[in-house]
């Protein structure tokens, strides 16, 4: 019982300081599924009108469905962009005495520091000159170049953490240097593997300024974009739709989160367990 | 397969680690490599199977010049100290890894992977993954791993370091087995002389990137070359007195000890400093000489005792006998060596 009695003021503690994050996502919900009468919380009817986007398009906007599509290109090409040129990049500067390897370390470095943002102008031009401007290959290329300094140097580490005895064996066993990449060492990184990925696929789901600037508008437009749009317009504001639209977008996020949990808990647990 | 090493020199970078070693491992034998941490044996091992390059000098499997092939094309079997077995495979994928590198058809590969589990014994842990095996299994499965694929000839680094006490005897003589029954040609490296002396035909000792003798275990232990090489070998070890040759006979440094010189010695001129190497079973007894001391430790070993008796000098010598109740702690003794049996080297540590 003393194990109770130590534990509730913390529960206690807790529950009062996420109370009103919970109440702001509950009344988040609510608001998308009800109507309440003007100046009040309180809803009094229950409708699904605001959800009416996923069955008809607005003029002048492209369908969600289509929104939702390139969200997602967006988000899975990105990860597997920076998955697959980070996990080689990653184990030819942890293990292969390239020349100028800690320079090339150091680049990365910086070019993590540095804020996207302050590249978008030079960004957009070279992408109009090359014409891939308002295109969303375009778009995916900038996102996985800015992600991979930080997917370079994360999978650096977790290949460091690989025993290089175990591609000496390897090697002695008749193996390709790339065979032992790929059979003996990638398997022991495969945490990593999996983190980057979820996080690339975070990331790219979330971008915003990016599509915002170089794919604003048409074919290429992503759910974020398309969500800043429904702010952004004056005439038919219509606040429970984007209410609506947000908690669209947020479900693949929670979703990934929920099924993912035990796994993302446990990256951090060992780098060479098999 | 002979493997031969000639004038084969490593350095990296700036730091000269072997120089000018040559060395020949005969046909189906097993060799130690014997030194002291860093005298480059770990060094000399992966110049054999490819993972350093030499510096200079050839490498022969046969009549083959090696020197330039790639690991993969070698064919040599290693187990490392840390066996780096596979972690994500069982223990048949990681014994079967080299063959199905080569391409053999998956039947061949079932029948040689139960074939090798049989003779390592480890029939029963084929479906196991490496972390649910102890430290001896790993190792034999290590082993089955490296000698799965029938190699030119197998290298084995410290195999035994990372296994407690009583693991350590008995994948001793299971090594010993293994390499007999499969006739392989295989070196030990190694820092334990009594893993040297117990498994391997010859031995080759080391020190400071430099091969000092080659021989048989035996030969090494009655015939040193250098006080050094009799200072490996032999547990507990030999026991070194300063000494002046004088009149034909060797006089202990500050003592009133006179010792002959042994008759497998050239009897240095009058004046002469030197070393005697005196191994604690050499001092007993029996004998054609005596020393003088008092015992100033006495250690149990159950069927023996080992006595620590220091002599008027401050030197310590070593005798190892049957458990004896004469003999007490502070006791002053009079004991007897066999001037036969004792080493003389120079100064410089040459045996003379
Ligand atoms: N990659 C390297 N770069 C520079 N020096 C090295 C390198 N590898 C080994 N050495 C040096 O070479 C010497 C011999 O190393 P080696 O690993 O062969 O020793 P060893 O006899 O196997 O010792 P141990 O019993 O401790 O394993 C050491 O002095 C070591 O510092
Ligand atoms: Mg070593």
């Amino acid at each position: 019982m003393i194990g109770h009695l130590r534990t509730w003021p913390i529960v206690l503690a807790l529950t009062i300081v996420s109370a009103p994050l919970v109440l702001m996502y509950v009344f988040l919900f609510v608001d998308t599924i009800s109507n309440a009468p003007a100046g009040s919380f309180i809803p009094n009817e229950f409708t699904l009108e605001h959800w009416s986007f996923l069955w008809e398009t607005r003029p002048g906007r492209p369908s969600i469905w289509r929104v939702t599509l390139n969200s997602f290109l967006f988000a899975t090409s990105t990860a597997a962009l920076v998955l697959v040129i980070s996990s080689m990049a990653g184990y030819v500067l942890s293990r292969l005495n390239v020349p100028g390897r800690t320079y090339f370390l150091a680049g990365v470095m910086v070019l993590h520091a540095f804020p996207a943002i302050t590249l978008i102008v030079a960004i957009f031009l070279v992408l109009q000159v090359v014409g891939l401007y308002n295109t969303l290959i375009g778009v995916i290329l900038v996102k996985a170049a800015i992600d991979m300094p930080l997917g370079i140097w994360l999978m650096k580490g977790f290949y460091d953490t690989v025993p290089w005895e175990i591609e000496m064996a390897g090697i002695q066993d008749g193996a390709s240097r790339f065979t032992v990449w790929r059979k003996l060492v990638l398997p022991q990184v495969k945490p990593g593997i999996f983190a980057l990925g979820l996080f690339a696929f975070l990331l790219g789901w979330g971008e915003f300024i990016l599509p915002q600037v170089l794919a604003p508008s048409g074919n290429a437009q992503v759910l974020s974009v398309y969500l800043a749009g429904l702010i952004a317009d004056d005439n038919n504001f219509d606040m429970n739709m984007f209410k609506s639209v947000g908690l669209f977008y947020m479900m693949p996020v929670l979703i990934l989160f929920f099924v993912f949990q035990n796994r993302l808990m446990n990256i951090y647990g060992g780098g060479s367990k098999g | 397969m002979r493997i031969l090493l000639e004038h084969f020199s490593k350095s990296f970078g700036a730091v000269k680690v072997i120089e000018d070693m040559t060395l020949e491992i005969k046909d189906g034998e097993m060799l130690a490599l014997l030194g002291p941490s860093g005298c480059g044996k770990s060094t000399t091992l992966f110049a054999i199977c490819g993972i350093h390059r030499v510096t200079s000098g050839r490498i022969l499997f046969g009549d083959r010049d090696v020197t330039n092939v790639p690991s993969q094309e070698r064919n040599v079997g290693v187990v490392f100290q840390s066996y780096a077995l596979y972690p994500h495979m069982t223990v048949a994928d990681n014994i079967a890894f080299p063959l199905r590198i080569r391409k053999m058809p998956e039947a061949e590969v079932k029948r040689q992977v139960e074939e090798i589990a049989g003779l390592v014994h480890i029939e029963g842990l084929l479906g196991r993954r490496p972390a649910e095996l102890s430290g001896g299994q790993q190792q034999r499965v290590a082993l089955a791993r490296a000698l799965v694929r029938r190699p030119n000839v197998l290298l084995l680094d410290e195999p035994l370091a990372n296994l407690d006490a009583k693991l350590r005897l008995e994948m001793r003589s299971e090594i010993r087995r293994i390499q007999l029954e499969t006739g392989i040609t295989a070196i030990l490296v190694t820092h334990d002389q009594v893993e040297a002396m117990s498994m391997c035909d010859r031995i080759a000792i080391m020190n400071a990137g430099e091969i000092i003798q080659i021989a048989t275990p035996q030969e090494m232990y009655r015939n040193p070359r250098t006080a050094f090489v009799a200072g490996f070998l032999g547990n507990p070890p030999i026991a070194f007195i300063e000494a002046e040759a004088r009149d034909g006979s060797l006089a202990v440094k500050n003592a009133d000890i006179r010792l002959p010189v042994p008759k497998n010695a050239t009897v240095p001129p009058d004046g002469t400093p030197v070393i005697i190497g005196i191994r604690p079973e050499s001092l007993g007894t029996e004998g054609d000489a005596t020393i003088r001391g008092r015992v100033s430790f006495i250690e149990t070993q159950g069927r023996e005792n080992l006595y620590d008796i220091t002599l008027e000098n401050g030197s310590v010598l070593r005798s190892i006998q049957r458990v004896r109740d004469d003999i007490a702690l502070d006791d002053v003794v009079e004991w007897k060596v066999r001037s036969d049996d004792i080493f003389l080297f120079a100064e410089n540590g040459e045996r003379l």
